[in-house]
């Protein structure tokens, strides 16, 4: 296979244009596929030998939690300490009342960010309170505390290393993709097996997906400090720690900052999932609203989610920032800053001794409820009844004229000829290097025995991932050409891309029932938003100068789009493509609660069944080699692995806008 | 700009001051719960008829404390769960934490106290074998009274149509006749055989090679989604056969009808790739931890004496899913009406 992506490689340089290789690849493929169909193919069987050993490993496990030293003496007390602090800041939130806590919110962010803020954050979290979801809400600020605390207090010391020493910023950056790529779904099981469910596991499933930005953003924090300034500090005769410590973390304080940021909106992404090993809170009322088929529920929890990341997004945002100015105008009035730390510090008092002395209790008055479930639900109800017949239609029209014949055409082609194919084009379009990591991590996939079920896998990605930049290139090009268009989707993306990714299944169900249709609506719909904000900052990135130079000699819109604006935001458009494939993966697997079967199923089912535990982690295991293998491909041509290598990935779940700002 | 600032700065004071002022008035105002789980808001209306289900007795009891109640993903669970909770708080004054959980998860939960009490358990031998009688962690509370069945099950008017569907009890090859009427966009060129949940307690892909029938699992993904499933083919007539299992608040409402196949017996399911026999029948039984069933609270006494039948289930559980009525309200509503049933439950 490497023998023919390199000779496919050196064509490059010979100058065949990419798109001719691509034909004569998907040709030969072609060709190859008619001859060789149902030969070297590796059908799917639950009882592999493999997912057995697992299955023993497992009882291992638990034959041996009690008695293993590992366990006894490493395992258990970090299990023990983590549930120590989880029950200390749950005992703390519970000290101060709602009102109490609303005041410090709305103080804290007065007089470190500004008044409007100080509103938008109190108004915030009355709504939160009004949707009747304040206790869920503090369960997750609790998880989210401790979580992010942990992330940092890991992921700060390990950037700043990596920042400085470039040896380990290469041995880790591969560490932190994998850690990024992998589906949280995927390692529950294993965490479950070890820590048991509870508090414990739901917090260290946390860190891992919220640790890497922590560690990326650091470093890059720590590498932009100047050369000339570190060299300047040395020659003075500063220590290395002196030159830490003085010079490279007080001038990266404000990338440190946005370090901050990103892991508490990572964490907060993935509170759901963690919901699955009993996490209490917000991520739970979502889980039982999907249970139930809920909408309206799982909508108001969602919204109490984008609150919530809305608050803290606020609040921390401002860490990044140098610090409001020494006078402070408050509207068209200006206060010293003396005097906003007096008031917010007032405010603060008063909601705290306010709530103690009227005993207003840290549960948010249940009679004050504002419902929005009933009318979604209704109107949910009314698309069923009215759209049934032809969502159906519309659903079994694209399973057999596209599902099945790509499904059918991967899984019964031999292995070794897709996995050819597949690193063949990461040759052809990213390079050789690229290749062989895709060769490799097929073969594996092959060797964990779910060759089958990834497949199934592919086939909705590929699927979602074109209809997703279809719709995400039109949408985008459209929103930079047109200022209201814009206007219209910000809002609409800023939301979408912070409500949870469970809440896009339930509409989905509602239409196309358990299918993998619905996983590939729901993986959709999930992945436009950040394609869309890419592809419009990409497109208005193009220079005024070439556009009015293309107009003028004549192009119409259309050729001005084609020809020009979308050639000039090729890197963009890459950067989206990438994106898009790695939400769409998480969300695709996500669909295997919904019907979406394959690898994401498996993940699911190993998690419930204990029979299925061993085929559960192979499965989470080839998503990962699978999430890998797309990554890859879409990577480009490696020209943006100076942005991407940093700071490029955390824009998967959460906030890519503010990710492209920075970039 | 400046000059009309300090009436915007009095004006932004003034606010700030009412805002706390109303906010910790009306707080006054409202009783505040005591606890999180304990605040049950009983509607107005029903607070007349409430007599005795909202009055603590508890006086000569011990301390009730907290209990962890495991709540798996079916309603019938939670219809449990509803009552069962809502007699611990309002008659023993426990702490109720409800944690929504799978049913193998919920097992894990025994060792560490994550949970106390599975109300409504489902077999699950190799579990109970290894957190009841090798590391006896937990124990057996009793039955719950209902009877479970699980099976499989057709829609009355696609029986009343192909009636030999029901010498499947004898030979269940007669289902593959009917396979590509059963066929879905998910299930290939075989008949879909709709499961519920990932986490429920099934045998179907085994029960399909052991009776060599050419029919594949499709999981809906949870109770809901099988309902509105089973509901959408009632609905247009379509056919469907779905895994299913009573006591289930749904399947007493719409018609459907259990598929009988070769009836259990001890052994026929050991190798869970090849079953040829149908589901063994059920009695559901509560299970708690061992921490629990020693703890000497009360709580303990009142789940083990639980006990209540499938109808009974299926109300509260219709209350809940079918009326959108909140957990409480619906325990509620159904303990008012039943007092001598729920009191035999006290300690």
């Amino acid at each position: 296979m490497t023998a023919i992506a390199g000779v496919l490689t050196r064509q490059v340089e010979i100058s065949v244009p990419r798109w001719v290789q691509l034909i004569a690849l998907f040709g030969i493929g072609a060709v190859l596929y008619v001859l060789l169909q149902g030969t070297s193919t590796q059908p799917h069987d639950d009882g592999a030998p493999l997912f057995l050993t697992l299955n023993g490993v497992r009882d291992w496990v638990e034959a041996n939690r009690t008695i293993n030293p590992v366990f006894v003496y490493v395992l258990g007390p970090i299990r023990d300490g983590i549930d120590l602090l989880d029950q200390a800041v749950t005992f703390a939130l519970a000290q101060v009342s709602w009102v109490g806590l609303m005041a410090i919110a709305g103080s804290i962010s007065l007089v470190l960010v500004s008044w409007r803020t100080a509103l938008l954050v109190t108004g915030s979290l009355l709504a939160i309170g009004l949707l009747s979801l304040w206790t869920e809400t503090i369960q997750t600020l609790v998880l989210i505390v401790n979580s992010v605390a942990l992330a940092l207090a890991i992921g700060i010391p390990l950037g700043v290393l990596a920042g400085r020493n470039d040896r380990f910023l290469r041995v880790v950056t591969p560490i932190l993709d994998v850690m990024q790529i992998m589906p949280t779904f995927a390692y529950l099981s294993p965490l479950t097996l070890i820590f048991l469910i509870g508090p414990a596991s739901a917090v260290i499933a946390t860190l891992i997906y919220a640790m890497p930005p922590a560690i990326r953003i650091t470093a890059l924090g720590i590498r932009g400090v100047p050369g000339e300034t570190v060299e300047a500090a040395t020659s003075l005769g500063a220590t290395d720690s002196q030159v830490l410590r003085k010079v490279q973390l007080p001038i990266a304080r404000r990338t440190i900052g946005l370090a901050v940021n990103q892991t508490i909106m990572m964490a907060l992404s993935i509170i759901v999932i963690a919901a699955l090993i009993n996490a209490p809170g917000l991520g739970e009322s979502i889980i039982v609203a999907i249970e139930g088929l809920k909408f309206g529920d799982a909508v108001a929890a969602g919204a109490a989610i984008v609150l919530l990341a809305m608050v803290l997004d606020r609040i921390t945002a401002s860490a990044s920032q140098a610090g409001p100015p020494p006078v402070v105008a408050i509207g068209p009035l200006r206060v010293t800053r003396r005097t906003v730390r007096i008031v917010g510090l007032t405010i603060a008092a008063i909601g705290v001794v306010g709530g103690m002395v009227a005993n207003v209790g840290p549960v948010f008055p249940p009679a004050w409820h504002v419902g929005i479930a009933k009318p979604l639900d209704d109107g949910v109800r009314w698309v069923e009844i009215n759209l049934g017949s032809a969502t159906d239609a519309v659903k079994n029209a694209v399973s057999y004229a596209l599902f099945n014949p790509v499904q059918t055409v991967l899984t019964t082609a031999p292995w070794w000829l897709v996995v050819a194919i597949i690193a063949g084009i990461a040759a052809i379009v990213t390079g050789i290097r690229a290749a062989i990591v895709v060769a490799v991590a097929l073969a594996l996939i092959v060797a964990l025995q779910v060759w089958e079920h990834a497949m199934e896998t592919l086939m909705m990605v590929m699927v979602s991932v074109v209809i997703t930049m279809a719709i995400g290139v039109a949408l985008g090009v459209w929103a930079a050409r047109s200022r209201l268009v814009s206007g219209i989707l910000r809002p609409l993306n800023d939301a979408a891309q912070t409500l949870p990714s469970f809440v896009y299944l339930l509409p989905a169900v509602a239409l196309f029932g358990a299918s993998r249709f619905t996983a590939i609506l729901a993986a959709i719909i999930y992945a436009i938003p950040a394609v869309v904000r890419l592809v419009e900052d990409g497109v208005r990135g193009v220079s005024t100068t070439v556009i009015e130079a293309a107009t003028a000699s004549g192009a119409n819109r259309m050729q001005l789009i084609v020809k020009v604006l979308l050639p000039m935001a090729r890197r963009s458009l890459l950067v989206a493509a990438n994106q898009g494939v790695v939400l769409v993966l998480a969300m695709v697997v996500l669909g295997g609660l919904v019907g979406g079967q394959a690898l994401g199923f498996d993940v699911v089912d190993g998690f419930s069944q204990r029979d299925f535990f061993g085929r559960g982690i192979a499965a989470a295991l080839g998503i990962v080699l699978l999430g890998i293998v797309l990554d890859r491909i879409t990577q480009g041509a490696g020209e943006r692995r100076s942005v991407r290598g940093v700071v490029g990935r955390l824009g998967v779940g959460l906030n890519s806008n503010r990710v492209t700002r920075e970039a | 700009m400046i000059h009309v600032g300090t009436s915007t700065r009095r004006f932004a004071a003034i606010g700030a001051v009412l805002a706390i002022v109303v906010s910790a008035c009306s707080s006054a105002a409202t009783p505040a719960p005591a606890i999180p789980a304990t605040a049950t808001p009983a509607p107005a209306s029903q607070a007349a008829a409430s007599q005795a289900a909202a009055s603590p007795s508890a006086a000569s009891l011990a301390p009730c404390g907290t209990v962890n109640i495991a709540v798996n993903p079916w309603v019938g669970y939670r219809a449990d769960a509803a009552v069962v909770g809502y007699l611990l708080k309002n008659q023993l004054g426990c702490t109720v934490v409800d944690k929504n959980l799978d049913e193998q998860p919920s097992w894990q939960g025994f060792p560490t106290g994550e949970v106390d009490v599975i109300l409504e358990n489902w077999g699950h031998e190799d579990l109970a074998a290894k957190y009841i009688t090798t590391d006896k962690v937990a124990q057996d509370a009793g039955q719950t009274g209902n009877e479970g069945i699980i099976g499989w099950y057709v829609p009355k008017f696609f029986v009343d149509a192909n009636p030999d569907i029901l010498t499947a009890k004898t030979d269940p090859t007669v289902l593959n006749k009917y396979a590509a009427q059963f066929k879905t966009s998910e299930s290939g060129d075989k008949g879909q055989l709709l499961d519920g949940a990932t986490s429920f307690v099934t045998n179907d892909q085994g029960m399909i090679n052991g009776f060599g029938l050419n029919f594949k699992v499709v999981y809906s993904g949870s109770e809901a989604a099988s309902n509105k499933a089973i509901q959408s083919a009632i609905d247009k007539q379509q056919p469907i056969i779905a895994y299913y299992y009573t006591p289930n608040w749904f399947s007493a409402k719409v018609a459907l009808v259990h598929i009988e196949l070769p009836a259990w017996t001890t052994g026929c399911d050991t190798n869970p790739k090849l079953i040829k026999c149908d589901y063994p029948p059920y009695h559901l039984n509560k299970v708690v931890s061992t921490k629990f069933a020693t703890s000497g609270s009360p709580a303990y006494t009142l789940i083990s004496k639980f006990n209540w039948t499938n109808d009974d289930q299926n109300l509260v559980a219709s209350y809940i899913q079918s009326d959108n009525m909140s957990d409480d309200d619906a325990a509620k509503k159904w303990l008012d009406a039943n007092t001598a049933k729920w009191q035999a439950w006290l300690p």
